[in-house]
């Protein structure tokens, strides 16, 4: 692997114009019976114009959370968004009138979710459903819409599009149903796709394929993508940056080689320590010993503390802030500098 | 799909005998037919043995039941107690209970899918479980303590319906023996689309629905109720065959002169031929009416395949 210079490595965003989204300072909790779960806790990301954002972190990290809040499509009650920005080509979703926000859905940011199977509607045909965007937001009649699905189901390379659109989901394969929700999602070529762990369900010979052709579409429309995923193998290709998650707050933020090569956060090490390599077959995997904090009862100061090799004093009594780590990164770690020196 | 209808025809046919020859012999088994004819008169032993002969009740009862069988097939029913032909008591007496089914099978449809949805969609409020304590109380109080208690509350303190029906029996007089009918079955019909409806929105695709940015009231028809009312439709269905035979006790307490009332009547006077004839349409309708909510289910789930 490459080690490249922080300098070298810097994204350059148009200096004149704000990020497609912004997100600042973002909470969500739950009221649940058993306490108030704190599922994010102050996140911070912003994604550009065909610029890919890759989110990081363990289940139950608040990964989707975070993204159903910028969706706007989180049940509430019980989520509660009790702090937070979340600007969309500058202006602030969060208060915007419902009908504002639904408008946006779809047409200028869309989700790809992970089971396409249960996604998609069961009792409705694949046509229908892609037709549905085109009718409901540019009115077309449904014969037009038709027409269109057929278009969008040739775009993302599903065989005989013309015979398959009256099908239902369930005669699709694994991934050409994921074909469709990308289809679905690019519809009204929207600025921003937010993926969530778009390959999980699939077979391993077909994540490929999926993850190739979601790169190539977003390339093709400059779109901004956030994608969502445990899997740090499928990050390197294709993501411009990375925000790694822990307990509903980012620890590390990074261009994606600096984090590859030099993480600058003992959970990002953790991380990168157990994916498989072929050089180590045989071998054991390293696992992040303990498990992910209960979120009604995050430990005080750094949440990582119970779990971390390189855990002080001060770990356990003063959160850690994202400290600035070269130009574009940033660690909330105290010890970011002996993380990275080790 | 035509071979799956032409197998379930098929598969009726064991059904249908069994179920008929059950009740034959239960009927002719039970009671002395030739006796019964004449009440409490005892017969002439020369008139009784005549009768018999003709009624070829002097076979063995297999013999009887091909002989009965044969006789339907040609459209002859036999004759009811008070010498009309049976076939002349069904032309009058199931049109009614249609008639009387269909009051009922809108109510469960207007009334209890529309309390369904709404307690669906507002789960733990108050209004929803003010209503899903009705539905029980509903359930657990028999048919004929509501039947009674609402004839005599509309019937005869308020006077808003008359308490009984004339024997024409036209739709407006059917209101009420309707909703009685419907009760219990509506009541159900309202908890099964409450748990159906909240079932479906906590699923995957109404979260795509909404992640579309489709307009609200598209998401809760189009989806979630297309969705949620696939096992009510179904439930309706099957339900239609249970009213029709359900309806005895309805029928008696309006006076209604349908099937439950000649059923009733010809269980009275002994009289054989109305009721073998009588259960054997209704086991008829309860046959087709499964195998209609089958194929409807197929339509409006495609997941469902028969081959
Ligand atoms: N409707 C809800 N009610 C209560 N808690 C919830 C709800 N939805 C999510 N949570 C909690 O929020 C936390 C974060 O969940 P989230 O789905 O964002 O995790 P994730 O990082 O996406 O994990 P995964 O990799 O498993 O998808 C979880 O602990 C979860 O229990
Ligand atoms: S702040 Fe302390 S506990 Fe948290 S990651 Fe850094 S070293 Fe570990
Ligand atoms: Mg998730």
């Amino acid at each position: 692997m490459t080690v490249i210079d922080d300098i070298s490595d810097v994204p350059t965003p148009d200096a004149k114009l704000a990020p497609l989204l912004e997100v600042r300072d973002l909470h969500v909790e739950f009221h649940t019976r058993d306490g108030v779960a704190k599922a994010v806790n102050g996140v911070n990301y912003s994604v550009n114009a065909g610029e890919t954002l890759a989110v990081l972190g363990e289940s139950g990290s608040g990964k989707s959370v975070s993204a159903q809040a910028v969706m706007g499509i989180l049940d509430m009650p019980p989520a509660r968004i009790p702090k937070g920005e979340i600007l969309f080509q500058g202006r602030d979703m969060l208060k915007m009138s419902g009908e504002e926000r639904r408008k946006i859905r779809g047409r200028k940011i869309a989700m790809i979710f992970q089971d396409a199977l249960s996604s998609l509607n069961p009792v409705l045909s694949v046509g229908y459903q892609l037709g549905e965007m085109y009718r409901v937001h540019q009115g077309l009649s449904r014969k037009d819409a038709k027409a269109k699905a057929i278009e969008l189901m040739d775009r993302v390379r599903i065989p005989a599009a013309r015979e398959r659109v009256g099908d239902y989901p369930h005669q699709f394969s694994g991934g050409m149903r994921q074909r469709i929700m990308i289809a679905m999602a690019l519809a009204l070529e929207p600025d921003l796709i937010i993926a969530d762990e778009p390959t999980t369900a699939l077979d391993v010979t077909v994540q490929a394929q999926v993850m190739e052709l979601l790169a190539e579409l977003q390339a093709e429309y400059n779109m901004g993508l956030i994608l969502i995923t445990h899997d740090l193998g499928v990050v390197a290709d294709v993501a411009d940056k990375i925000a790694v998650m822990y307990a509903g707050r980012i620890v590390e933020d990074a261009p994606v080689h600096d984090i590859y090569s030099k993480p600058a956060h003992p959970y990002t090490k953790g991380l990168l320590q157990s994916i498989p390599r072929l050089d180590q077959k045989g071998q054991e995997l390293y696992a992040i010993k303990g498990l992910p904090p209960n979120l009604t009862r995050i430990p005080s100061g750094c949440a990582f503390n119970p779990r971390c090799p390189m855990a002080q004093d001060i770990c356990r009594t003063d959160v850690p802030q994202l400290h600035p780590v070269g130009t574009a990164r940033g660690s909330a770690c105290h010890f970011w500098k002996e993380t990275l020196g080790e | 799909m035509g071979r799956y209808v032409i197998r379930r025809l098929l598969q009726m046919i064991p059904v249908f005998i069994g179920s008929t020859f059950l009740i034959f012999f239960m009927v002719y088994a039970l009671g002395d037919p030739v006796a019964a004819l004449f009440g409490d008169r005892a017969p002439d032993p020369a008139t009784a043995a005549q009768i018999r002969a003709e009624l070829h009740l002097n076979d063995p009862l297999w013999k009887q039941y091909l002989i009965y069988m044969k006789n339907i097939f040609t459209g002859d029913f036999g004759t009811a107690f008070n010498g009309e032909s049976v076939v002349s008591l069904m032309r009058s007496a199931f049109p009614v209970t249609i008639r009387l089914t269909i009051v009922a099978i809108l109510f469960e449809i207007i009334i209890g899918i529309s309390l369904g949805v709404l307690t669906g969609m507002r789960r733990g409020k108050p209004d929803d479980t003010g209503v899903l304590l009705l539905t029980l109380v509903v359930i657990s109080v028999p048919t004929f303590v509501t039947g009674y208690v609402l004839q005599y509350l509309f019937g005869v303190q308020w006077g808003w319906v008359s308490p009984s029906v004339s024997p024409e029996a036209p739709f407006n007089e059917l209101i009420l023996p309707g909703l009685v009918l419907a009760l219990v079955s509506l009541a159900y019909v309202t908890r099964l689309t409450r748990t159906s409806i909240a079932e479906n929105t906590r699923a995957d695709y109404l979260r795509t629905a909404v992640a579309k940015g489709l307009p609200r009231h598209r998401i809760i028809i189009r989806h979630l109720l297309r969705n949620s009312l696939i096992p009510v439709v179904t439930f309706i269905g099957t339900d239609v065959g249970f009213l029709m035979g359900g309806a005895i006790v309805t029928e008696r307490i309006f006076n209604i002169h349908g099937v439950g009332y000649q059923l009733y009547q010809g269980i009275l006077r002994n009289n054989a031929p109305t009721v073998v004839g009588f259960v054997t349409i209704l086991v008829l309708v309860f046959l087709l009416a499964n195998l209609l909510v089958d194929l409807l289910y197929a339509v409006l789930d495609p997941r469902i395949r028969y081959a």
